[in-house]
């Protein structure tokens, strides 16, 4: 029963699921990467053994970065108990061995889906994002072609058209999540569907922060305190907000909410979305009352 | 002609031309696209070309404007040669100092794009980064064109095709080119609606002090806007001069043909 789950050292040459020559091109991709913040690198995308859309991109970078030395965090949403988070902590501790957890401050590589955790990142960890689509122009023009030659000649004037179009429809820039941001004033890139309330946080991060779009096949990324600018105009400036609440549960006025519906009567409340946050909030909070 | 224009005129050959053009040449194969084609055009100078169908004025405006590569010959555009540019700097330029109207508006306007955000853009692509003062821009150009200010958040989809055409116009112009590349502007459009383009057209080449290149089939277009012109058949380039010499005194036997075609009401 064990052998099936536990990987024995002697048949687990190929650590992390991926073949020796996958890795080598991933990491070429990631490195590419690093050295030109918010390029989008082209990989050799492979097929993983879950849907594209659950994080194919991640997994391949994540397996790509992954030491036997590593502690994993996965969360999805920021939480690390959701089906996508749990399946892709398994397959790795299946894979690879490697120890997980679900503490911000212990893991050395996180894998997230659409937020950042609230935890301040330190130097010694790397964040691997899930993204479904790479390309911030992408529903501003159709052509690839088209896109990489605009970031080439660094032709972003689209991009303030679709801002200036949200502000004469509705009177602000109705972007929630996945707000544009350019890169070391060079590469307009899409954060991945973070909520803009994470905007802040990609910029001057001492992690590494990686993302991987599997389906698409571009890797981007952001070496350690790299200037990240959300896109705005002067008098439309960028504000990062969040539900006027606070947590339910913890208390905390700080954290980015989800709004829970409870019942079918108007029932909701107010949650931190990072559960690891919430959790070790709480928790103080307990030990300071007994 | 009174002292003041002598003045004008003595400026403006101080200067130097802003485009100057020689031996241009665009081959589709074995066939001729345009051959051979030299020219100077001088700071506010309209440049009309004429022709018939096929006669290689699209191909020449094309290559003028960078859409194309030219075979042969090359483009000084104020004092540097377009075609040892690097592709960003002459991208740039393109968007700055020149502009280009096409035949029809579709292909010159972003159709799902309110009618402010198509003035926008161009100041957008230039690093406008301020919402109200790029607004204040695109009203102030509505108006200069002759389209209530009241529909700036309309889609040009809503607009008659007359209004299209003018805020193609503001659309280009409102980064105050210097050179703008224009592809039958009034073609497609009712006589009414072309005579109101046409002086508006004039009165903005006039104030701003564009140089315009002009393609037409329409002698009238050219004999209203133009200052000089020139006339192609197969790609080549029969006749040149002023408008008014050309158009009342025709030497090449196809000019003459041309004028001679103009129906009379």
């Amino acid at each position: 029963m064990t052998t099936a789950s536990m990987p024995v050292e002697a048949e687990s040459y190929n650590f992390a699921y991926l073949d020796e020559q996958t890795k080598r091109m991933l990491r070429r991709a990631i490195l590419k990467a690093l050295a030109v913040p918010g390029y989008q690198v082209p990989f050799a995308s492979r097929e993983m053994p879950m849907p594209y859309g659950w994080g194919t991109g991640g997994v391949q970078v994540s397996a790509a970065c992954l030491v036997p030395e590593d502690r994993l965090k996965v969360i999805d949403q920021g939480a690390d108990d959701t089906t996508n988070a749990v399946s892709i902590r398994k397959f790795f501790q299946r894979t690879a061995g490697v120890a997980v957890t679900e503490a911000t401050t212990e893991a050395s590589l996180i894998q997230t889906r659409h937020r950042i955790p609230e935890t301040p990142l330190t130097e010694d960890q790397i964040l691997v994002y899930q993204v479904p689509i790479p390309e911030p122009l992408r529903f501003l023009e159709p052509r690839e072609t088209e896109t990489r030659r605009m970031h080439a000649l660094e032709e972003y004037g689209l991009m303030h058209v679709k801002l200036y179009e949200d502000i004469a429809r509705h009177g602000e820039i109705t972007n929630s999540y996945a707000w544009p941001v350019m890169a070391h004033d060079r590469y307009v890139m899409t954060p991945s569907p973070i909520p803009k309330f994470d905007n802040p946080k990609l910029s001057d991060s001492p992690a590494v922060q990686l993302f991987g779009a599997g389906r698409e096949a571009r890797i981007h990324a952001l070496p350690p305190y790299t200037k990240v600018v959300s896109l705005d105009f002067e008098d439309h400036p960028f504000v990062a907000s969040k539900a006027d609440h606070e947590c339910e549960i913890c208390g905390s006025r700080e954290s980015y909410l989800d709004e829970v519906i409870t019942d079918d009567q108007g029932g909701r409340m107010f949650v931190c979305s990072d559960t690891d946050f919430c959790g070790s909030r709480s928790a103080a909070l307990e030990t300071e009352r007994s | 002609m009174d002292g003041a224009e002598m003045n004008i005129y003595a400026k403006v050959k101080e200067a130097g031309p802003l485009l100057s053009v020689r031996g241009l040449s665009k081959f589709y194969g074995s066939r001729i696209g345009c051959a051979d084609v030299s020219f100077d055009l001088f700071p506010g100078e309209v440049l009309g070309i004429v022709g018939e169908s096929g006669s290689g004025k699209s191909t020449l405006l094309s290559c003028l404007a960078g859409h194309q590569a030219p075979d042969e010959g090359g483009i000084v555009f104020d004092g540097r040669d377009m075609f040892a540019m690097a592709e960003p700097e002459r991208r740039r330029l393109a968007r700055s100092e020149q502009a280009f109207v096409h035949q029809s508006p579709r292909d010159g306007l972003r159709m799902g794009v309110s009618a402010g955000g198509n003035i926008g853009e161009r100041l957008m692509a230039v690093g406008g980064r301020n919402y109200g003062a790029i607004r204040e821009t695109a009203l102030d150009w509505l108006g200069r064109v002759e389209i209530d200010g009241a529909r700036i958040d309309d889609r040009p989809s809503a607009f008659s095709g007359g209004m299209q055409q003018r805020l193609q116009i503001a659309r280009n112009l409102v980064t105050a080119p210097r050179l703008v590349f224009m592809d039958e502007p009034t073609g497609g459009l009712d006589v009414s609606v072309q005579a109101r383009l046409l002086d508006l057209l004039r009165g903005l080449v006039r104030d701003l002090g564009l140089s315009v290149v002009l393609v037409t089939h329409d002698l009238a277009v050219v004999r209203l806007l133009a200052h000089r012109l020139m006339v192609m058949k197969s790609g080549h380039v029969v006749e040149q001069g002023l408008t008014d010499q050309v158009l009342d005194d025709p030497q090449h036997g196809y000019t003459q043909l041309l004028v001679s075609s103009v129906l009379q009401v």
